[in-house]
């Protein structure tokens, strides 16, 4: 196939407290067949091999089904194509002479560890406060035990392919971490083996969520049309819900 | 009651509270569009409106009081809401693109805001604060005929619509309600709501201006 020849604007910060700048590379050719990430494994076996320090960035399964990859690309997180990752983003939908300027995810709850490479342990901790089930231990309950209608596993199943990536932080204008708790909220909640603790799950995603320094939801849409795999922000509708009902109703505090 | 004082502090809490209120003030706000409505069938039926409005009074301090108690409640939530909402981000990107979800309403939520606050100052400087034994016809007409007061009124109730244009459908979403049987015209009608609310309003200071028989 086609080479292509991008200017790549990339972001560089040696640490944390590192103040961060922009740099400037040439990308050399690039296959249009090769993925966004192949395109930057590139760039840095060359500055490897210049001596200098290539660009940090996560990634692990490279399939788009991990989570582990992302920057913004031109303002748009995970790069300009819908419902698709950093590594699933081939470089196809580039021309030859691009411009691409390549930060990562900004949020005050992501602390930038260096250049692309964010933590995200902020989802973490959120799942540790509230996303998880109780189950019996033993023997492994039979298949279909419990009646779910076919509707609620669709919707359910729709909640849980989320991969907790943090688009849905990286472009929401307030850097809220809503469709990402919605999602996880919504699984569950959805499911009866999810009940026992679903009031409680709700009040304490939200809570963990205010106190590690996410925004608002301003009900901007972003994170919806930013989101890998389109998670839908009727997610968000049904977070709000569970947290109202166990917030005024529940005798959970 | 400590539940209230948790559910304020709440990221999810504020933006019910904001609702709610929200919900409370379109409300409102259609009331004062019907009111004002009968200006268009001319100077009496108008004037007669203002004093039947006037002549219920204890409970016309009782609304009042409630109207204003829910302005603050949205003013000082929306402050909060938006000083957290900047502190969540502090490096801005230096490309930034919407994805596509945000609208020219959505994104103006704050700055319309403010200039609604001001033109409800004005507002009730003009109509509220004043003296009541002008016929309300003449108070319209002494007012809005000036083209700069006019163009403000004008551009604040602009300012109306945008923000009703997002505020409208979002206050739904913020309580939970968001159904595919639904959403399609819950969408469209927020935004009837906003075009018709900002069209009615606006039509009375462009007749003030433009029209020399208007209200006499």
């Amino acid at each position: 196939m086609s080479d292509i020849q991008l200017t790549l604007k990339i972001w560089r910060q040696e640490g944390p407290d590192a103040p961060g700048r922009f740099q400037s590379y040439a990308s050399g050719p690039i296959s249009t067949d090769m993925s966004f990430l192949e395109m930057l494994d590139v760039l840095n076996e060359r500055l490897t091999g210049e001596g200098a320090e290539p660009v940090a960035f996560d990634h692990d399964c490279r399939e788009g089904i991990c989570g582990m990859c992302g920057a913004v690309v031109n303002g748009h997180s995970h790069g300009p194509e819908k419902e698709t990752t950093l590594c699933q983003l081939h470089m196809r939908h580039f021309n030859d002479g691009d411009t691409l300027v390549i930060e990562p995810f900004r949020a005050r709850a992501f602390r930038i560890e260096k250049d692309l490479v964010v933590d995200r342990s902020g989802l973490d901790k959120m799942i540790t406060a509230g996303g998880f089930v109780s189950v019996n231990t033993g023997g492994a309950p039979d298949a279909n035990a419990i009646p779910i209608p076919q509707k609620n596993a669709e919707e359910a199943m729709d909640a849980a392919a989320c991969i907790g990536c943090g688009a849905c932080v990286a472009a929401c204008p307030n850097a809220s971490a809503m469709l990402f708790v919605a999602a996880k909220v919504s699984h569950l909640s959805l499911l009866p083996q999810g009940h026992p603790e679903r009031a409680r799950r709700a009040l304490d995603m939200v809570s963990e969520m205010d106190e590690l320094g996410f925004g608002n939801c301003s009900n901007e849409r972003e994170c919806e049309a930013a989101c890998p795999k389109g998670i839908s922000i009727r997610n968000i509708a049904r977070l709000n819900r569970e947290f109202l009902k166990a917030a005024i109703f529940s005798d959970e505090d | 009651m400590g539940w209230i004082g948790s559910l304020y502090r709440s990221s999810v809490g504020k933006k019910s509270i904001m609702a709610a209120s929200g919900l409370l003030l379109s409300l409102f706000l259609l009331t004062h569009l019907l009111g004002n409505s009968l200006s268009f069938l001319g100077r009496e039926a108008f004037n007669a409106y203002a004093e039947k409005l006037h002549s219920v009074g204890d409970l016309l301090y009782i609304v009042e009081a409630g109207l204003l108690f829910l302005f603050l409640i949205h003013i000082i939530t929306g402050i909060i809401l938006y000083l957290e909402n900047l502190q969540a981000r502090p490096s801005r990107y230096s490309v930034s693109t919407s994805e596509g979800g945000r609208s020219w309403g959505s994104r103006t939520m704050p700055y319309t805001g403010v200039i609604i606050f001001v033109f409800i100052i004005v507002h009730l400087l003009n109509f509220h604060f004043t003296d009541k034994s002008v016929p309300v016809a003449d108070l319209v007409r002494g007012l809005l005929s000036r083209p700069p007061m006019a163009f403000f009124y004008i551009i604040s109730l602009l300012a109306v619509a945008l923000h009703l244009s997002h505020g409208v459908w979002s206050l739904f979403q913020s309580i939970g309600f968001n159904h595919d049987k639904y959403n399609g015209v819950l969408l469209k009608g927020a935004l009837a709501f906003s075009i018709l609310v900002g069209t009615v309003f606006i039509l009375i200071p462009v007749l003030a201006l433009v029209s020399r028989s208007f209200l006499l």
